[in-house]
């Protein structure tokens, strides 16, 4: 027990970080926070997901996808099938030439619903799809790239190539997709009204919770057997190789569990904001959620959901007070953040304050208190 | 209409006054006063209202790719708000606008229209261009009973409560342009030509139908190209081979650009090709440039060129206001009315709460518009007219053609 609680929550500095995150996000801001910033809250939340995700991938495992906004907008795409089928039932509907259908696939002559929207009309296998659909198309990519040896920089054209094809093939597809405008106008989960306050309080708990539950369970594969394979992989993948490792399973097995957590995100998305579209699948979504990671530190677990908060208030912020020059200070900001603290938040934290860590304060009382048995060494 | 009668005949004296003024819109001086409208009474709804001021919204992309398209929404906006504050504002309080920037991205716009409604509390928002960011935002407006004016030409099939549409709906662009271009040009068969998203589609389905229908036509091809590519060679080589009487398009954005230019690389200029557009303003033109569209034709409600008072008017204080070489296109002066509406909403209503200002609204009648008259149509559209421009080498466009005033009717019966 004593074990698991150390791999899951990464030792007692590590509990006493992850749960500083969780007083903030379950209690402190939904204290001090309207509803309507407590929302915003929520959205940037759901970005964490896919910063975490690139903690695993990139700070941990050395394979930088710049293509994580695919899985991200999959998993909120099938979610978001789900809620239209129920909000295009035939009554809200009776003013197109084919009621029942989603209103896109109207405008578009599309008369009966494509097989691939069937699946969607049930709620435990739209939530299963949300999780397999995305790590099935890694497992592919994975198997694609990995087992040929294409790595570094090569991997990362290839995966910011596959994003862009996606979200055209998302815009092309309109009648199917619902184009550009994404898939909008959604209501109810299973006759639960998502958009009263009640549920934007639980949607908004049920996110971060799950947040917390993502960080354990990466804090868990971190700190195992494989978490060791993985830093040895970032920096000597040949040497692994040699020791009679296979290199290409491992990087496969952890690029499809980064793909998952990123999905939970964009479903969970979906879900608080109430539509989805192709503008959070292509490149520039994809490289933005890059810098969330960057900024908060590529190899801190929590310091990636700082990072995305920060910078996505700062965004908010600034655009609300300089709705013209607001981009400019953002640009000053990422570049302020990589000239002088290329390890992010997590790096200034690490360098000005480990006197205040668990241990330390530990440490200095055992001394002052030598004859202390039973510590557990 | 019964509250502000209401309200005349408590002021006897002054009783025609107001009413022929507001109806004209040339109140030089104010007339009314904030304390004759306590605050409690026009604002029972927690709006951001005080007894001096009103807090409006205007929410455009200010950055991004939409943004040399949405540039000229928000100057016209200000620009009317200006000038009603310079009237003595609405029920004797001044408008303070808070701007937000929809960053091009539609999420944002959603982001930005909860902003304004549940933190601001602003009484209307001006906003919207694009029908993404107007898809967006929309659940948003209902949600938190918002007023929306959003002043592009759109493709219908939409009505809200909500939300009152100063641009035309695609019947009212493309039906009276199509009876005219057919009648004009004798024209037989047709090609059309649209980015790939959901306005073109509608619209040529709608067009589609109008010509094969009630035409007689026939359309020949159909095309449609992504948005922001700008290849169109195989295009122009089936334009080529079909020989259209004449072209239909609907490209947008930066495509128009390379659009224009490869037709009159291939030779397929005005004098052997006639076209007819339905996305070209002289925003666009400014991009294009005049010498590719010259004799080329767009259906629009407004041009830069019209002659009228009102226009004489709005051209000089626009230019005044935003510079000489500034121009004014289609949906500039469909933002330019949006104030103006919402000012005779809410003193039509005598209130500034949104579910008395919306009823007050339709049936109203705007003499002050720059594109001459428009009435307030109950399904939240503008009667409007069509006018159909030739373009010339100086960017602007030559009116050769104007429609009666069309009733909207964003849900077509028999073009859907």
């Amino acid at each position: 027990m004593n074990e698991l609680s150390e791999k899951v929550l990464g030792g007692k500095q590590g509990a006493l970080h992850l749960a500083i995150l969780a007083v903030l996000l379950l209690v402190i801001l939904p204290l001090c926070l309207d509803l309507f910033r407590l929302g915003l809250i929520g959205k940037y939340v759901t970005y964490a997901f896919v910063a975490i995700s690139l903690v695993l991938l990139w700070g941990n495992g050395g394979i930088l996808s710049l293509g994580q906004g695919m899985f991200f907008g999959l998993g909120g795409y099938c979610m978001a099938m789900f809620l239209k089928l129920e909000a295009s039932d035939p009554i809200s509907t009776k003013i197109q030439t084919t009621p029942g259908l989603p209103d896109f696939m109207d405008w578009n002559q599309i008369v009966e619903l494509p097989w691939f929207w069937e699946p969607f009309k049930s709620l435990p296998l739209t939530l299963l799809l949300v999780l397999v659909v995305p790590v099935l198309l890694a497992f592919i990519i994975g198997m694609a790239m990995f087992t040929r040896r294409v790595g570094g920089v090569y991997f990362s054209i290839i995966t910011q190539a596959i994003a862009l094809i996606l979200s055209i093939l998302i815009v092309g597809q309109q009648g199917y997709t619902g184009g550009v405008n994404g898939i909008t106008d959604l209501k109810t989960l299973s006759g639960w009204d998502i958009r009263t306050d009640s549920a934007k309080y639980c949607l908004y708990f049920m996110n971060a919770g799950l947040l917390i539950l993502c960080i354990m369970l990466s804090r868990f594969i971190l700190t195992s057997k494989f978490g060791m394979l993985l830093l040895a992989m970032r920096d000597k993948e040949e040497r692994v190789r040699f020791s009679g490792y296979d290199v290409a399973r491992f990087k496969i097995f952890i690029f499809c569990v980064a793909a998952m957590i990123s999905a939970i995100g964009g479903a969970m998305f979906t879900l608080q904001i109430g539509f989805m579209s192709p503008s959070f699948v292509g490149i520039v979504p994809s490289i933005e959620m890059v810098i969330f990671a960057a900024v908060g530190g590529r190899m801190s677990l929590i310091g990636a959901v700082y990072g995305t908060l920060l910078v996505n208030f700062g965004k908010t912020i600034f655009s609300e007070t300089y709705p013209e020059l607001w981009l400019f200070l953002m640009g000053g900001l990422f570049i302020a953040v990589v000239m002088f603290f290329p390890d992010g938040l997590a790096g200034i934290y690490e360098k000005y304050a480990p006197h205040c860590s668990f241990s330390m304060l530990r440490a200095r009382w055992l001394k002052k208190v030598p004859k202390v048995t039973g510590e557990r060494q | 209409m019964r509250n502000f009668n209401e309200y005349c005949k408590l002021k006897k004296g002054l009783a025609a006054y107001p009413i022929a003024c507001a109806m004209a819109g040339l109140i030089t001086m104010s007339q009314v006063f904030a304390g004759d409208f306590p605050t409690a009474a026009v604002n029972t709804t927690g709006l951001a209202v005080t007894d001096s001021t009103v807090k409006v919204g205007i929410l455009h992309s200010a950055t991004g790719t939409m943004a040399i398209s949405e540039t000229g929404s928000i100057q016209a906006e200000k620009l009317a708000i200006a000038q009603i504050n310079e009237l003595g504002g609405i029920l004797g309080r001044k408008i303070e606008v808070i701007q937000e920037d929809g960053a091009s991205d539609w999420p944002t716009f959603a982001e930005k229209s909860k902003k304004l409604l549940e933190n601001d509390k602003v009484a209307a928002v001006f906003g919207c261009w694009t029908s993404a960011s107007r898809k967006a935002a929309l659940p948003v407006f209902e949600k938190d009973n918002g007023l929306l004016f959003y002043p592009t030409f759109y493709e219908g099939l939409e009505q809200s409560k909500n939300v009152f549409y100063t641009g035309q709906e695609a019947t009212q662009q493309i039906l009276a342009g199509l009876d005219w271009i057919a009648k004009e040009k004798k024209a037989k068969t047709y090609y059309l030509i649209g980015s790939d998203y959901i306005w073109p589609r509608t619209s040529m389905k709608i067009a589609r139908k109008h010509i094969e229908q009630h035409l007689g036509g026939k359309v020949v091809g159909e095309e449609y190209i992504a948005l922001g590519d700008t290849q169109f060679g195989s295009v122009i080589n089936k334009i080529k081979l079909k020989k259209p009487d004449v072209i239909y398009a609907a490209v947008v954005g930066g495509s128009n650009v390379a659009w224009f230019k490869q037709l009159n690389a291939a030779g397929l200029n005005a004098k052997k090709q006639s076209m007819l557009t339905i996305s070209v303003t002289e925003d666009e033109v400014l991009g294009i440039g005049g010498e590719n569209l010259e004799g080329f034709y767009s259906a629009m409600k407004y041009f830069q060129s019209l002659k009228n008072a009102n226009n004489d008017k709005f051209v000089a204080d626009f230019k005044k206001a935003y510079g000489e070489a500034s121009v004014i296109g289609d949906v500039t002066q469909a933002a330019y009315l949006g104030p103006w509406l919402w000012k005779a909403a809410v003193e039509r209503a005598g209130s500034f709460d949104v579910d008395k200002a919306v009823v007050a609204l339709p049936g109203y009648e705007l003499m002050t518009a720059p594109e001459g008259y428009v009435k307030v149509d109950p399904n939240h559209h503008l009667l409007s007219k069509l006018r159909i421009g030739k373009w010339l080498k100086n960017g602007q466009a030559e009116v050769v053609y104007e429609s009666g005033l069309i009733q909207p009717d964003p849900f077509p019966k028999g073009y859907q």
